[in-house]
């Protein structure tokens, strides 16, 4: 029902299509990363799923924004159905809680560059990422270009406006043999910027 | 404001031409679509059914806006201005500090400007957005003090709010005319009916006599030939529906080019916009949605000129 809800409102204001160009829709377990330049990315890329993936595919989200408030909580938990994580310090290992999803064979959806961006095109990708490419080689890699949501509901505003976005889907990357950790964040870095 | 009139035998015999003419289309599209194999002929069919398909909409939006009443027909009407407008700013590259500009046009302007429809204050109708919100919008952006193409930023958003809601929300102005005897809103059947056929029929002599290019750099299918001829037809068309409006033959037929006129310069003016944006059409560009502009764009520049028109020859 809520889920319904904010599909629609989804739908009616930022539309928010997906277009699979180099891969496409699939159950097989997979990490799709892409910029960020919203709040709404989350709800974006999960509303540009077919609706069977919807259901599988988790949302990694900030525990500071997607944990404060009540319904903030209830979305990211019950609806996106959301793997939260702390930020800031805290645990020692901020990666643990991905890696438990992965290794009970969910997908999930993670930001890369750690916090939103004002520009369209991605920032620098921190490392977690190759730390997952490196210890799930059998999980495949999805970059993501979300478009136009830097306009629709920019960091530091109030409410979305009415633009629509999209988000495109490109062909999986993985991690070569050997390959250092600066050259495959930079290549998966520009395999999301070639969609945009 | 729910006050179901009795079915008058004019509308229904208006019914019945415009079903007859839309299945007779939908019917031709159809065997078309099955005898084309050039791709520039699939392309044209594609085009048709488009068109094809939004009429089905159209005719479906009117009987309901003629039975229910005003309200529907401006919301009705509201939703397709926040349609266009969205399809209208997602093309067009604002800047993300534009959001406060953008936030006021969407929520404020779309539902005043309806509002004030609803309320009948055709003063302020004329105003609001040429002088409020043209004055306003600028404000919002500058309070974020970026200058980076301050003045075609802005423009692109007074211009979005002008053709989107300003312009389309002339439609449903007719609606506040008091006409004597006449009942408005056939009117509105007036103009849009002229616009659309206008259109289509333009396309279609284009295609089959065309030769002079108007502008072939902003829009190929534009011909001087379908101009005239498919300008001609529909305004033969209007000058035969003279009987549901206040205008005699002649005042009719001269209304009616006026709109064709109007509309033909409307689909030029939005077609070198869209390309200036690097687009071909509307909807293409938003994967999945649009194209609302696509049939609006004659409408844009129609329904303005039609109202003012009307409210200075022909209302008390």
């Amino acid at each position: 029902m809520i889920a319904a809800i904010i599909l629609g409102l989804t739908r009616f204001l930022v539309g928010g299509t997906g277009l699979w160009i180099g891969c496409a829709p699939s159950t097989r377990q997979r990490i799709y990363f892409a910029n960020h330049s919203s709040h709404l990315d989350t709800i974006i890329l999960w509303a540009a799923m077919p609706p069977d993936l919807r259901r599988r595919v988790r949302p990694v989200a900030a525990a500071d924004y997607w944990g404060k408030g009540k319904l903030q909580r209830y979305i990211a938990l019950k609806v996106l159905n959301a793997v939260l994580v702390e930020r800031k310090g805290g645990s020692s290992n901020p990666l643990q809680p991905l890696q438990e999803a992965l290794r009970a064979g969910d997908s999930l959806i993670i930001f890369p560059e750690g916090t939103r961006g004002l520009e369209r095109l991605p920032g620098s990708f921190k490392s977690g990422l190759y730390h997952l490419a490196r210890e799930f080689p059998e999980v495949e890699l999805v970059p993501v270009f979300l478009d136009n949501l830097r306009r629709a509901f920019p960091k530091g505003s109030l409410v979305p406006v009415p633009i629509s976005c999209v988000a495109r889907f490109g062909a999986p990357v993985s991690l070569a043999e050997g390959e250092p950790k600066a050259e495959f964040l930079e290549r998966a870095r520009a395999a999301v910027e070639a969609l945009a | 404001m729910i006050d179901l009139p009795a079915i008058e035998p004019m509308m229904l015999w208006l019914y019945a031409g415009v079903l007859g003419l839309l299945i007779v289309a939908s019917l031709t599209a159809f065997f078309l679509a099955r005898s084309v194999t050039t791709d520039s002929g699939h392309e044209t069919v594609r085009n048709l059914n488009a068109r094809i398909k939004a009429w089905w909409v159209m005719v479906l939006v009117f009987a309901l806006a003629f039975v229910v009443g005003k309200g529907l027909t401006l919301v009705l009407f509201g939703l397709v201005s926040f349609y266009c407008l969205r399809e209208f700013l997602s093309l067009t590259p604002t800047h993300p500090r534009d959001h406060a500009a953008i936030a006021a046009a969407f929520y404020l302007f779309v539902p005043l400007q309806y509002w004030l429809l609803w309320i009948d204050w055709q003063a302020m109708l004329t105003i609001l957005i040429p002088v409020y919100a043209f004055l306003l919008l600028p404000v919002l952006s500058v309070l974020w003090g970026i200058t980076d193409d301050f003045l075609a930023r802005t423009a692109k958003i007074q211009w979005g709010l002008m053709l989107a809601v300003f312009c389309v929300s002339h439609a449903p102005a007719l609606l506040l005319l008091d006409l004597g005897p006449h009942r408005p809103i056939y009117l509105l059947f007036f103009l849009i009916t002229v616009v659309q056929l206008s259109d289509v029929l333009q396309y279609t002599v284009g295609k089959l006599f065309g030769r002079t290019k108007v502008a072939p750099h902003v829009s190929p299918s534009k011909t001087v030939e379908g101009l005239v001829g498919g300008g001609l037809l529909a305004v033969l068309v209007g000058t035969g529906l003279w009987w549901i409006t206040p205008f005699s033959p002649l005042e009719a037929a001269g209304m009616a080019a006026a709109i064709v006129l109007a509309g033909f310069f409307g689909g030029l003016v939005l077609s070198a916009v869209k390309r200036s944006l690097g687009a071909k059409d509307w909807g293409a560009m938003i994967e999945g949605h649009g194209g609302a502009l696509d049939r609006m764009d004659s409408v844009t520049f129609a329904a303005p000129i039609f109202y003012h028109l009307v409210n200075y020859f022909f209302a008390r």
